[in-house]
């Protein structure tokens, strides 16, 4: 047989590589499940009625009303910072792991090795649109015009997703050398949950005089302001809940800690490449 | 060699760690002061330079742990060498494992593109050869099952299919030339002429050095990270083979007198030669049935056991040897044991002879002990004979004319 040969480009963008292992990620996690995709958002809607059940009707917590759009539905209050919530916790959790899941194919071939944990990002990125597609459903059905604001929407998703690869490219690496920073990441992003108004609201941070809650001796709603996932939900809600454009100064926090991870996350990332196929 | 490399390796070092206590947990690094406990580098490779010629095929040779392999993943960027570059012209396939990276729930199909392309082939590249890859594979009526079905031979013919299917300018390969069946196997070999026949350079690492001296067209042998020699195929695996022949002789080096000399007592306590009567004797006779009989301690053996009996003539000239091919005595007696073998009829002329005998592993790997040269006796002229006899056996037989 005639051997043919075609000049291929070593040093580009592999595109095809990150969709393949995207897809098969993809594939992999609802292959074999009579659901398949429905899980993914099957997960997500059962959370949101746990959610609205115990914090709503038992805690009584009550949500804002939404400026201008006047919604006052603790659900879908929840709705648009939950998710977006829970693809920074998927994406950071499954890209931290990637590079232990390919052990295999790391030590055997070579190829762009940033490619995996931004595949698994990306994977993450895909049921992430489709649940934010149901809730711009149900939002429209709720009454709110999300249409318009959708194009932003997008934008803001894309930042977070080179947020969420940039944590990912930093953990991943450090993950091959020290085994346990996958349990570390676990309780960091249980912690970050808990510190990121997603279940309350902003006016729980402050007292029945209208002066803030202070943790040793510090303003809590400042501290927030260095919680990146804060100014991140705090947009999706403007966007989605609220209907109007986030302010400037949460465009502006969302922007650098953006870059700060990316820049961070690639120059780690670099440096510890080179031996990941020792060290795993 | 006029024409640029397509492999220059430059004064390549490639150290390893070897930690000794891997430190994989946060709690103990941080113990230790972030000093990730103590470990031994390991030199893998030792300034190594050498280049491949395009369009060649070059062999890497050299025991378990020489660096070979080493060299092969670094050409393949897997590991990045401590020291020096190595430059690699031209679009790598390495077949180090095959099958990595296949997904155990996708189907053949799915697998071959997204292997593919961890291999850096495009989607359009892959449309193009899809067919040659399934033909060549010979799955094609499992190709759209999901591959945890296939049998591990399905599995690693539908991953070298994909490699060799890239059509590389430079192949890498590691000691997969064994897999599949013989029909397979063939496949293969004639798609390494292909790819040579179009240009391609290939670098082999092996243990088979028959099939490298044929396949090759240089060598490189390694011991211990360094590049001991590096030429055309034959000289050197004539200079590795002459090297690992004297290591092994230095390795068997127990002898039955050494034990003697050290004061401690031989394994092999008795070598005989045996007479026509089976009584042990001297003097033997040609064409006369005799026997040769060990005895040895086969509870300090413990194993099984094969025996070698050589038969040298005293000037040092080497008449014949013989072994049981395999393990005789299964080494769970305790005590002493004879192993004797024995010959219708000798087929050896007059002279003097010396027995050498060797107690062996059921491989007939290693030696626990071996005698050389030890008993020595005479072999009388069969009467029979009327002629002078010359040169090493007695063909026996009788003469007529017709």
């Amino acid at each position: 047989m005639p051997v043919t040969r075609s000049r291929r480009s070593t040093g580009g963008f592999p595109r095809e590589l990150l969709l393949n292992l995207t897809l098969r990620e993809l594939r992999g996690k609802f292959k074999r499940s009579a659901i398949g995709w429905g899980w993914s958002v099957i997960n997500p809607v059962v959370t949101i009625t746990v959610y609205s059940i115990v914090f709503s009707m038992f805690l009584k917590i009550e949500p804002p009303v939404g400026d201008p759009s006047g919604l006052h539905t603790y659900a879908l209050f929840l709705m648009c910072g939950l998710l977006p919530w829970l693809f920074t916790f998927n994406g950071l959790m499954g890209s931290v792991t990637t590079l232990i899941a390919n052990e295999g194919l790391i030590k055997k071939v070579y190829f762009k090795r940033w490619v995996l944990p931004t595949s698994s990002v990306l994977a993450w990125l895909v049921s992430f649109l489709i649940e934010m597609g149901v809730v711009a459903v149900v939002l429209l059905i709720a009454g709110n015009m999300v249409l318009p604001w959708l194009a932003v929407v997008l934008a803001l998703v894309a930042l977070q997703t080179l947020f969420v690869l940039g944590l990912g490219l930093l953990f991943a690496p450090i993950n091959a050398y020290f085994r346990d920073v996958e349990h570390f990441t676990g309780i960091f992003l249980n912690i970050w949950f808990w510190a990121t108004p997603i279940i309350y609201p902003m006016t729980v941070l402050y007292r029945k005089d209208g002066s803030p809650q202070e943790i040793f001796g510090l303003s809590v709603p400042n501290l927030m302001n260095l919680n990146p996932m804060y100014h991140f939900v705090t947009a999706y809600r403007d966007l989605l809940y609220n209907l109007r454009l986030p302010d400037a100064s949460t465009w502006l926090y969302i922007v650098v800690a953006t870059a700060c991870s990316l820049l961070l996350g690639s120059w780690v990332f670099g440096r510890l490449e080179a031996r990941l196929a020792e060290e795993l | 060699m006029s024409a640029a490399p397509a492999i220059a390796v430059e004064h390549v070092t490639k150290r390893f760690r070897l930690l000794h206590d891997r430190n994989g947990t946060l709690k103990a690094t941080v113990l230790n002061g972030f000093r990730r406990t103590t470990y031994e580098e390991f030199l893998a490779l030792d300034d190594v330079s050498l280049e491949v010629p395009e369009g060649s095929t070059y062999g890497l040779i050299g025991e378990n742990g020489s660096g070979k392999s080493t060299l092969l993943k670094c050409m393949a960027k897997i590991y990045r060498p401590d020291k020096g570059r190595i430059d690699v012209r031209g679009k790598v396939s390495a077949l180090l494992e095959l099958g990595a990276g296949f997904h155990p729930e996708l189907s053949g199909r799915e697998n071959v593109y997204l292997n593919a392309s961890i291999l850096g082939m495009s989607r359009r590249d892959v449309d193009g050869c899809f067919d040659d890859i399934v033909e060549f594979s010979g799955l094609e009526r499992f190709i759209d099952t999901p591959v945890k079905n296939y049998s591990s031979g399905m599995y690693v013919r539908l991953g070298f299919a994909v490699a060799i299917n890239v059509d590389p300018e430079v192949l890498l390969v590691d000691e997969i030339l064994a897999v599949g069946d013989e029909a397979f196997q063939t496949r293969c070999t004639e798609k390494f002429s292909d790819l040579k026949r179009s240009g391609s350079t290939i670098v082999v690492v092996s243990h088979g050095l028959d099939q490298m001296r044929n396949l090759c067209d240089r060598i490189a042998w390694f011991e211990h990270g360094v590049l001991q020699a590096e030429g055309p195929s034959g000289q050197v695996v004539d200079q590795y083979l002459k090297q690992v022949r004297s290591d092994r002789t230095a390795y068997a080096a127990r002898t039955r007198d050494s034990a003697i000399e050290a004061g401690e007592t031989p394994i092999i306590s008795r070598i005989e030669a045996l007479d026509a009567d089976g009584r042990s004797s001297e003097l033997l006779r040609t064409g006369a049935p005799a026997a040769f009989r060990v005895t040895f301690d086969e509870g300090r053996i413990g194993e099984p056991v094969a025996v070698a009996i050589g038969l040298f003539r005293v000037d040092g000239t080497h008449v014949t040897s013989v072994n049981t091919g395999g393990a005789i005595v299964d080494g769970t007696g305790r005590g002493q044991r004879s192993v004797t073998l024995s010959v219708p009829s000798l087929p050896v002329i007059t002279g003097r002879y010396a027995l050498s005998v060797a107690l062996h592993d059921a491989n007939l790997m290693h030696v626990h002990e071996r005698a050389d040269r030890t008993v020595q006796f005479e072999i009388e002229p069969d009467p029979a004979y009327t002629s002078p006899q010359r040169g090493i056996t007695a063909l026996g037989g009788t003469w007529s004319a017709s």
